[in-house]
C-alpha cells in the first residue's frame, strides 16, 4: 500500500484536487481510503455526494472509546472509503492532537491492514504544518510519499517551501519524501515555468499541471468530482492524468528549501518583471 | 465520616468522575521501566509529573525511585520539546551512566505532539547515544486509558527491541503484567521449578525490594538486562500474564519475530495458577514436579479447613482490570460473593469477563469499567459487604462504612509487606486467604457477644 499526504497552502485546493484525483485512481481500479485531517470535515465531501460523514472524533466524543471500523468509516465513490477525523469548532481545543487521535484509532482498528486490500491511503491534510499533530501523517511509518498542491501565487510558493521544511526534519529519520508539486493553477503568468523552477530547486518535480477550469466549480456544485459528474469533459481528463501520473512516479527525496530570499528572487525572475 | 457526602441514590452521571480508581500512564510507565536492568526512566514533560510519579512509586515501594525530567517550560510547549530531550539525553549519560534510558511521554508532550522516534534518530545520529548504550520510549498520555495502559505501552516498547537471530534460544518469555516485585521472583520461583528456562521482562525483583546494605546504588544489580529482551525475539514461546497488562507486548512478538504467545490470566488464586503452571509445562514439556503439586495441595487444605468462614461472604474489590478477573475468579471458587467490583481502567471486555465468571453466584453483581469510588461507595451502601478488598483508597469507605478492608493492590501507601510477600502462585494464594481470614476472623472476635465469643475457630 501507498501512504500518500497532500499538503499545500489553505484555500489553494487540497480536498479538491485530493478527491478528483482519487476518483481518477478509482476509475484506474485502485482501492483508495481518503482520510480527511482538517477540522472542517469536508475532505471526503464530494466522493461522498455531501458533507454526510460523521467524523471520528465526534463518533469517539459521543460513543466513547468502544469505537469500531465500520463507525468512522463510509463507502464512497467507485469503492473508495472515506474518513474524517474533524475536530473542534474554530477558537477551542487542539485540533491537532485531534489528528493524532484519529491516526492512532485508525491505525488500532486494523483501517491500514494488509486484509484491507488498500492500494494508497490519503491523507488530506489542512494547511501548513503548523505544529506537531499536523505533522502526525507523515511521521515515520504514516505517510511515505507527500505531494504539495501549490499555484504560481506568493504565498502558496511561500507555503510549499515551509512544508518541504517539515518534511525535511522527518525525512532525516524516516521514510517520508517528497513525490512532487501539483500546480494547481490561478491562471498567473508564466506559472507552469515559475513552479517548474521551484520544483527543480526544491529538489523535485512538478508532477503535474492542473489548468483552471470553471468545470470543477460545477462539480463541486452537484456535490460530485468531476469524474462522476461529467466523465466526458477535458478536467476530468486531466484529472485522470494527474491520478496516472502519481500512480507511475518514481521520483521520491529529500526536498532541500528556499532561502526567502532565494524565493523572492524565483517570483522577480519568471513573474513580476513583465508585469 | 469523611465521605459523609456520598448519597446512597444512584443518579446517572455522564462527565464527572469522583475518586478515580485509577491514575496517570506514567507512572505505570516508569514502574515497568525499572524492571530494566541498568535503566533510568526519563520523562518527557514538566517537572510536576515526573515528581508526581516518582512519589507515588515511593509511597507504595517505600524505596528511591530515580527518574529524569525533561523539564518543559513555556518555550518547550510552544516549540517543542525536542531540545530538552535532546540536552537530558546527552547529560544523563554523562552524569549518570545508566545503561538504558526509557523515555515516557505527558499530556503535554503528546498534545503538542512530539515524535520519540525522530528526536532518538537525531540523538543517536549527533552521538549523544554512546555506543552500546539504549534510548527506548512509549506514548503515554494521561488522558488515555491509565496506569495500567502506561504499564503496557512501557512492556511494549520492550517487545519491540526484541530481534530474531533465525537460531532458537529454547527460553520462554514471561511477561508478568504490573505484580509485586516479590510476585515477579515468586514466578521466577514456579518456573524454575517447573523447569523451564524463562525471559522475563520486566522484572522489578531486587530493584524495588532490596536489602538496605548502606550503600546506595542507583542501578541496582537486578532487572531483565537488554540483552536478553533482545534475545526474546529467539524464544520458544510467550506466556503474557494479564490481557491488559502484556498481551500488546506478546502480540508484537508474535507478529515481529514470529514468537507464539499465549495470553494468560494473573496467577492470582488457585485456578488462574493451575492454569499457569499447566502452560509452563505445556510449553516446556516436562511433567509438574511433586513440590509443586504439594504447594498446591496445602492451598486446597487451607481452602477446605476453612470454608466455613468464606461460605457466602459479600466482597466489594476494585483495582486494576488483570488483577480484578484473577482475584473475582479465585473468590467464586472458594464460594465468596465479590458482588461490587470496580476498575478506572476503561474496556468493555473487562464487565464481560467478570460477569461470565460471577453467572452463577446466588447474588446480583455490579461491576463497572471506567467506573469510580464513589460509585463503589453507593453500591456498598445499597447492598452492604462483608469485606472490601482494594488499595488504600478504600480506607476512607472502609472506615466510614466499618467494613474490614485487605489491602491488594496498587497503591499501597500506609502498610507494608506488598513487596515482600507475594500473591500470585499457589504459596501466594495461602497468603491472600490469611489476609482475608484474618479480618473476616478479627471482625468476629470483636462483634461476636461474650457467649459467642469463640477460642477456636
Amino acid at each position: 500500500m501507498r501512504k500518500v499526504a497532500i499538503y499545500g497552502k489553505g484555500g489553494i485546493g487540497k480536498s479538491t484536487t485530493t478527491q478528483n484525483t482519487v476518483a481518477g485512481l478509482a476509475e484506474m481500479g485502485r482501492k483508495v481510503m481518503v482520510v480527511g485531517c482538517d477540522p472542517k470535515a469536508d475532505s471526503t465531501r464530494l466522493l461522498l455526494g455531501g458533507l454526510a460523514q460523521k467524523s471520528v472524533l465526534d463518533t469517539l466524543r459521543e460513543e466513547g472509546e468502544d469505537v469500531e471500523l465500520d463507525d468512522i468509516r463510509k463507502a464512497a465513490y467507485g469503492g473508495t472509503w472515506a474518513v474524517e477525523s474533524g475536530g473542534p469548532e474554530p477558537g477551542v481545543g487542539c485540533a491537532g492532537r485531534g489528528i493524532i487521535t484519529s491516526i492512532n484509532m485508525l491505525e488500532s482498528l486494523g483501517a491500514y491492514e494488509e486484509s484491507e486490500g488498500l492500494d494508497y491511503a490519503f491523507y488530506d491534510v489542512l494547511g501548513d504544518v503548523v505544529c506537531g499533530g499536523f505533522a502526525m501523517p507523515i511521521r515515520d511509518g504514516k505517510a511515505e510519499e507527500i505531494y504539495i498542491v501549490c499555484s504560481g501565487e506568493m504565498m502558496a510558493m511561500y507555503a510549499a517551501n515551509n512544508i518541504c521544511k517539515g518534511i525535511m526534519k522527518f525525512a532525516q529519520s524516516g521514510s517520508v519524501r517528497l513525490g512532487g508539486l501539483i500546480c494547481n493553477s490561478r491562471n498567473v503568468d508564466n506559472e507552469k515555468e515559475m513552479i517548474e523552477e521551484l520544483a527543480k530547486k526544491l529538489g523535485t518535480q512538478m508532477i503535474y499541471f492542473v489548468p483552471r477550469d470553471n468545470d470543477v466549480q460545477r462539480a463541486e456544485i452537484n456535490r460530485k468530482t468531476v469524474i462522476e459528474w461529467n466523465p466526458e469533459v477535458p478536467q476530468a481528463d486531466e484529472y485522470r492524468g494527474l491520478a496516472k501520473a502519481i500512480d507511475e512516479n518514481k521520483m521520491f527525496v529529500v526536498p532541500t528549501p528556499l532561502e526567502i530570499e532565494e524565493l523572492e528572487q524565483l517570483l522577480l525572475d519568471y513573474g513580476l518583471m513583465e508585469a | 465520616m469523611l465521605l459523609k457526602h456520598t448519597p446512597k441514590e444512584i443518579t446517572e452521571r455522564k462527565a464527572l468522575m469522583i475518586n478515580p480508581a485509577k491514575t496517570c500512564q506514567p507512572i505505570g510507565a516508569m514502574y515497568a521501566a525499572l524492571g530494566i536492568k541498568g535503566c533510568l526512566p526519563h520523562s518527557h514533560g514538566s517537572q510536576g509529573c515526573c515528581a508526581y510519579h516518582r512519589s507515588t512509586l515511593t509511597r507504595h515501594y517505600k524505596e528511591p525511585i530515580s527518574a529524569a525530567t525533561s523539564s518543559f517550560t513555556e518555550g518547550a510547549s510552544v516549540f517543542g520539546g525536542q531540545a530538552n530531550l535532546l540536552q537530558a539525553i546527552n547529560n544523563i549519560f554523562t552524569v549518570y551512566a545508566p545503561e538504558v534510558i526509557a523515555v515516557h511521554t505527558t499530556c503535554l508532550s503528546e498534545t503538542i505532539g512530539d515524535d520519540l522516534p525522530q528526536i532518538f534518530d537525531k540523538a543517536i545520529k549527533e552521538q549523544k547515544v554512546p555506543e552500546g548504550k539504549t534510548v527506548l520510549g512509549a506514548n503515554t498520555p494521561s488522558y488515555v486509558g491509565s496506569h495500567v495502559t502506561g504499564f503496557s505501552n512501557m512492556v511494549k516498547s520492550m517487545a519491540n527491541l526484541a530481534e530474531k537471530s533465525g537460531k532458537k534460544n529454547g527460553k520462554v518469555n514471561i511477561i508478568p503484567g504490573w505484580v509485586e516485585p516479590c510476585d515477579m521472583e515468586e514466578i521466577k520461583r514456579l518456573a524454575a521449578m517447573v523447569g523451564v528456562k524463562i525471559t522475563m521482562f520486566p522484572d522489578t525483583s531486587g530493584v524495588l525490594n532490596g536489602p538496605l546494605t548502606g550503600e546506595y546504588k542507583m542501578f541496582p544489580d537486578a532487572g531483565t538486562s537488554i540483552k536478553d529482551i533482545k534475545a526474546s525475539g529467539d524464544a520458544i514461546g510467550t506466556l503474557a500474564l494479564g490481557e491488559w497488562c502484556s498481551a500488546d507486548a506478546a502480540r508484537l512478538l508474535d507478529t515481529k519475530c514470529k514468537v507464539p504467545c499465549s495470553v494468560l490470566d494473573m496467577p492470582f488464586g488457585l485456578q488462574a495458577t493451575d492454569r499457569f503452571v499447566d502452560a509452563l509445562r505445556k510449553v516446556s514439556g516436562t511433567t509438574v514436579p511433586d513440590e509443586v503439586a504439594a504447594e498446591r495441595g496445602q492451598l486446597v487444605d487451607l481452602i477446605s479447613d476453612m470454608h466455613q468462614y468464606f461460605y457466602h461472604k459479600k466482597v466489594a474489590i476494585f483495582g486494576d482490570p488483570d488483577q480484578l478477573i484473577a482475584l473475582t475468579e479465585f473468590l467464586v471458587s472458594i464460594d465468596m460473593c465479590p458482588i461490587h467490583i470496580v476498575t478506572g481502567t476503561p474496556g468493555k471486555k473487562f464487565e464481560r469477563r467478570i460477569k461470565e465468571i460471577t453467572k452463577d453466584m446466588p447474588y446480583k453483581v455490579n461491576v463497572k469499567a471506567a467506573g469510580d469510588m464513589f460509585l463503589l461507595h453507593q453500591w456498598i451502601k445499597n447492598e452492604p459487604v462483608d469485606v472490601l478488598i482494594g488499595n488504600t483508597y478504600g480506607k476512607y469507605i472502609a472506615r466510614d462504612e466499618d467494613i474490614p478492608l485487605v489491602r491488594w493492590g496498587f497503591p499501597i501507601l500506609d502498610r507494608q509487606g506488598h513487596q515482600y510477600f507475594p500473591t500470585v502462585g499457589y504459596k501466594g494464594g495461602i497468603r491472600l486467604l490469611e489476609k482475608i481470614l484474618g479480618v473476616l476472623l478479627d471482625r468476629l472476635d470483636r462483634d461476636n457477644t461474650e457467649e459467642k465469643f469463640e477460642l477456636v475457630y
